[in-house]
């Protein structure tokens, strides 16, 4: 692998750091949720909302700490990474607290619960503590080759926060899945965690066997199939996300699991084989489970037309109203606060919070979501691009490739392009551990961001991999 | 691993291109249809989101208006002055359960969504109003509508009263009525109330007045005679007719009975005056179906498109039967149906000289800021009758209310000129079930008829002797049109 590729981000001259640009960037996505936030104030109760000063400034002084910590301590980094995040979480609070505002989805709590409590100053102190835990990321790992050492250790963690929820007292079932812990009066999505942890165990494998993956192995109908011996762990994987698919109800964890472990694959060994695998491995077991679990087929048969069981199934009703929310915002979108997206009901501010962008935001709205979202992916893309590590690029794919599976299967499952899996939008849903953890995601890119384009490059020597590594001609 | 990752990079680029390509299908090809589905409960949500615009009565007097509600999707919901007075005019409009008649034809007016509100709707844009419905201004004279209600009370029956000169609905009383207000909101209450009023068997929720066809029994006599001096079967009232008594029906030996004394050879005067079966049997008979159906229609029947807006149902004098049956039908038998708004068109017609007007009841549509938006014009919708026959046929109507031997004394009102017709209609098998007393009339004063009025009464306590139509029927509309006359004399 040579040092000067033809990738833009990376040369052997000093890149300028780009930190101005991320500050300035910074100011609009600090500006644009707050006007966001006066305009629900404005539209619902026709005065500017209470806080504009506290919301406004937290946000600007989260902002500025985290861009602060990026500047002192990961120099080069993307400078697009961190304004993205702030802007779709500033968003995400305000499409939180508008939907807090809204009567239907209070008095549903109130007959469903007994009370009512609002979800945006929990979603604001999250991300507060997520802003730490990105500043953390970012002072206490210093090198993210320092990852590779705990490979095993990931994935035991990995297997342990995929497992926390069905241990019994500990686990929480929140309508119909299984991936609630609470702790404390805290509930905790350990599977958002497990996302990050199991790309640290995969990177750590797949850099130490990606030869043995894909040289040693028997070529069968075209196909190169691995040794058992190296197959084993992929299987593991495959059953574990089955597993969790099965005892815990969700669809979306396993999906993505699955999913980053093939992109992961494929990139390690470069053998396409890989991919024809995943997908028949993938394949059978939606098959399988399809043809088992009730709840799975109730969404198929949702997604293939959510109006023709409508009035019979809740699963139909959601994503019947979730689409026609869609619909209903048209090309320009009714306006923030003017939509009645609350009608999904309970999930409405968790994982149907797209569908109020797409009503009250519109198609304008939603494409430009989008985008942002694509952005993050590319960046993420572009920086595994440009790390000069295999486990870097493996970790960055591995990250940004889960991230782009998961906004097509979130965003998907709500406009009804795919069945519906019940998992979170990055940033904007409201929950802890999402935003936690993506901020940690989000974290981690930019540290390896950092470790790309620092100009002077110094690869720590890294026993493990130096032991294994094959050196092949480029 | 730089070519695989390139790879990948499409495939995520492919994702998010999936999402931008589906969410275009939604919000811009399919927004249409999914933001008007049914299931859309945005539809109800808008059309009760703002205060709805009022339905006015004649005078000014809003009979309609909005009320919040709380804990409910739907912010307003609609609530009724005198509900169970006005419900044939204005219909329903309940958040649960739709709406009908003038709230659900005039919908986008009241909802403010109208085309021709767009103006309003800008302006408010920038001034910082809500959106407001317009009105709808109708005919309907309040006084003439309690007086019609009142009278009927407990009875089973409808009125129908018209200004001959223009065609404006001036009553539509409909007994026994409903609250519309009732159910006009979506809770438990409301959903009850609905379902006893649905399920009621006196079939409250029926307009009768406009969406009932009764026989209209001896009452259409007088189209009968219409089309006799219409089709010169009769160009004198006053002079014999050839009818023997008994007469028998044509091609058959089935007499047709006769109630009154002296039909033999009755003037056609005489026979609508004690109301002679035989006389207007043999004298249809003499016009034929054809020429009887013609005038029929020119009066309105046969007709499904009587739009006031409200459509009322057709009434009926059937196209297709045989002699006997014309002439059972030209007394108000057989297949003969007709709605009280058309007897009161009949009477209409006669009483405006011949020139029956197109009935309506939307005077106009107005915008929040009461500016007029659209006026209705009175438009002429037949001429039934040369002016000189309907003179002929006035003084024919006249002479039963003024005879003293007529049936239609009771609705005698001093000084004034009135015209009517009774009728008693008997119906179901072997005439079981209570007949139905009609009475319709007209007034005149030196400025032209400015009422005529039709009642229909359906069901009784009194002995069935006495469901006559002079009996019954006649007071109410003596009442109705003693209403018209003193309101038009204060304006």
């Amino acid at each position: 692998m040579s040092v000067v590729t033809n990738t833009t981000t990376i040369g052997a001259i000093e890149l300028p750091s780009r930190r101005n640009t991320e500050l300035l960037l910074l100011a609009f996505a600090v500006v644009i949720p707050i006007f966001a936030y006066a305009n629900v104030g404005l539209s619902i109760h026709g005065k500017l909302p209470p806080g504009m000063v506290a919301y406004g400034g937290g946000l600007a002084v989260l902002a500025g700490i985290a861009h602060l910590v990026v500047r002192r301590y990961a120099k080069y980094a993307d400078p697009l990474l961190l304004p993205i995040g702030t802007l779709l979480n500033g968003l995400g609070c305000v499409l939180i607290w508008r939907l807090d505002q809204s009567e239907r989805l209070q008095n549903l709590a109130k007959r469903s619960f007994g009370h009512f409590s609002e979800s945006a100053p929990r979603q604001m102190m999250y991300t507060a503590l997520a802003i730490a835990l990105f500043a953390a990321v970012l002072v206490l790992l210093k090198d993210h080759r320092t990852l590779q050492r705990f490979t095993y250790i990931s994935m035991a963690a990995s297997l342990v926060l995929l497992i926390l929820p069905v241990i019994p007292g500990l686990g929480a079932d929140v309508f119909g899945a299984k991936i609630w812990i609470s702790v404390g009066g805290f509930s905790i999505q350990p599977g958002e965690f497990a996302k990050i942890v199991i790309a640290i165990f995969f990177a750590g494998y797949l850099m130490v066997k990606r030869d043995a993956l894909a040289l040693a192995s028997r070529r069968f109908m075209g196909l190169y199939l691995p040794r058992g011996r190296d197959l084993g762990p992929i299987l593991m994987i495959w059953a574990m996300s089955l597993l969790v698919l099965v005892f815990e109800n969700d669809l979306g964890t396993s999906l993505l699991f699955f999913g980053m472990f093939v992109i992961m694959l494929y990139v390690a060994t470069e053998r396409t084989s890989w991919i024809v695998i995943g997908l028949v491995m993938s394949v059978a077991g939606a098959a399988v489970v399809g043809a088992t679990a009730s709840h799975v087929k109730a969404r198929v048969t949702a997604w293939l037309d959510p109006f023709a069981c409508y009035t019979k199934s809740g699963a139909c009703e959601q994503v019947g109203q979730s689409i026609m929310s869609f619909g209903s915002g048209g090309v320009l979108g009714t306006g923030w606060g003017q939509g009645n997206s609350d009608l999904i009901g309970f999930a409405a501010n968790s994982d149907f919070i797209f569908s109020t962008v797409g009503e009250e935001l519109g198609l304008a709205g939603v494409m430009a979501f989008l985008l942002l979202y694509g952005l993050i992916i590319e960046r993420g893309v572009r920086t595994a691009l440009a790390a000069r590590d295999p486990f870097g690029k493996l970790f960055a794919i591995g990250l940004s490739g889960a991230f782009a599976l998961q906004i097509f299967v979130v965003a998907g499952g709500v406009m009804g392009l795919i069945p519906l899996t019940g998992m979170t939008m990055p940033f904007l849903a409201s929950g802890g551990s999402s935003v936690l953890a993506n901020w940690a995601l989000i974290g981690i890119l930019i540290r390896i961001s950092d470790t790309a384009r620092r100009p002077a490059p110094a690869p720590a020597p890294s026993p493990d991999s130096e032991m294994t590594q094959v050196v092949r001609p480029s | 691993m730089n070519k695989p990752l390139r790879r990948i990079s499409i495939f995520c680029g492919l994702l998010v291109l999936a999402l931008l390509i589906r969410t275009n299908w939604l919000q811009y090809v399919q927004a249409e249809d999914l933001s008007t589905r049914k299931e859309n409960r945005r539809v109800q949500i808008a059309q009760y989101a703002t205060q709805r615009g009022n339905i006015i009565v004649a005078g000014g007097q809003a009979i309609t208006g909005s009320a919040a509600t709380d804990g409910s999707d739907y912010k307003y919901k609609r609530v009724y002055t005198d509900g169970a007075l006005w419900a044939p005019v204005t219909g329903y409009a309940s958040q649960a359960f739709g709406s009908t008649q003038l709230e659900s034809l005039e919908d986008k007016i009241l909802t403010g969504n109208d085309d021709r509100l767009f103006f309003d709707r800008t302006i408010g844009m920038f001034t910082g109003e809500k959106k407001a419905g317009g009105n709808v201004v109708t005919t309907l004279m309040p006084d003439v509508q309690k007086a019609a209600y009142e009278k009927l009370d407990t009875k089973t029956g409808a009125v129908a009263a018209i200004d001959p000169r223009t065609g404006a609905i001036l009553a539509l009383v409909s007994t026994p009525s409903y609250d519309p207000s009732s159910f006009a909101g979506n809770s438990k209450t409301d959903e009850k109330a609905w379902v006893e009023l649905k399920d009621s068997p006196e079939k409250k929720l029926v307009n009768r007045a406009l969406r009932e066809t009764y026989p209209p029994g001896s009452t259409f006599k007088v189209v009968t005679a219409a089309a006799a001096l219409e089709h010169g079967v009769v160009t004198d009232i006053d002079a014999p007719t050839d009818t023997p008594e008994p007469f028998l029906l044509p091609t058959t030996q089935t007499p047709m009975v006769n109630h009154a004394k002296g039909c033999e050879k009755a003037t056609l005067n005489f026979a609508l005056q004690v109301s002679c079966n035989s006389v207007f049997a043999n004298v249809a008979d003499k016009v034929t179906k054809d020429k009887m159906l013609e005038t029929a229609q020119k009066f309105g029947f046969n007709n499904d498109k009587i739009d006031t807006p409200v459509r009322a149902f057709a009434s009926v004098y059937d196209k297709n039967m045989d002699r006997p049956g014309n002439s059972l039908s030209a007394i108000g038998q057989f297949n003969t149906a007709a709605t009280p708004l058309q007897m009161a068109m009949v009477a209409a017609a006669v009483a405006n000289d011949g020139k029956l007007m197109k009935p309506y009841m939307v005077d106009q549509l107005t915008a929040p800021n009461l500016d007029v938006i659209e006026k209705h014009e009175p438009q002429e919708m037949s001429r039934p009758l040369s002016p000189a026959n309907a003179q002929k046929l006035q003084k024919m109507m006249e002479n039963v209310v003024e005879n003293p031997n007529g049936t239609g004394g009771s609705a005698k009102i001093k000084n004034v000129t009135v015209g009517g017709k009774t009728g008693t209609a008997q119906h179901g098998e072997k005439n079981a079930k209570r007949p139905y007393a009609w009475f319709i009339s007209y007034a005149k004063t030196d400025k032209g008829s400015p009422v005529a009025v039709a009642v229909v009464i359906e069901d009784s306590n009194a002995d069935r002797e006495d469901i006559t139509g002079g009996g019954l029927a006649a007071p109410v509309a003596k009442a109705v049109m003693e209403a018209v006359l003193k309101n038009q004399n204060k304006g």
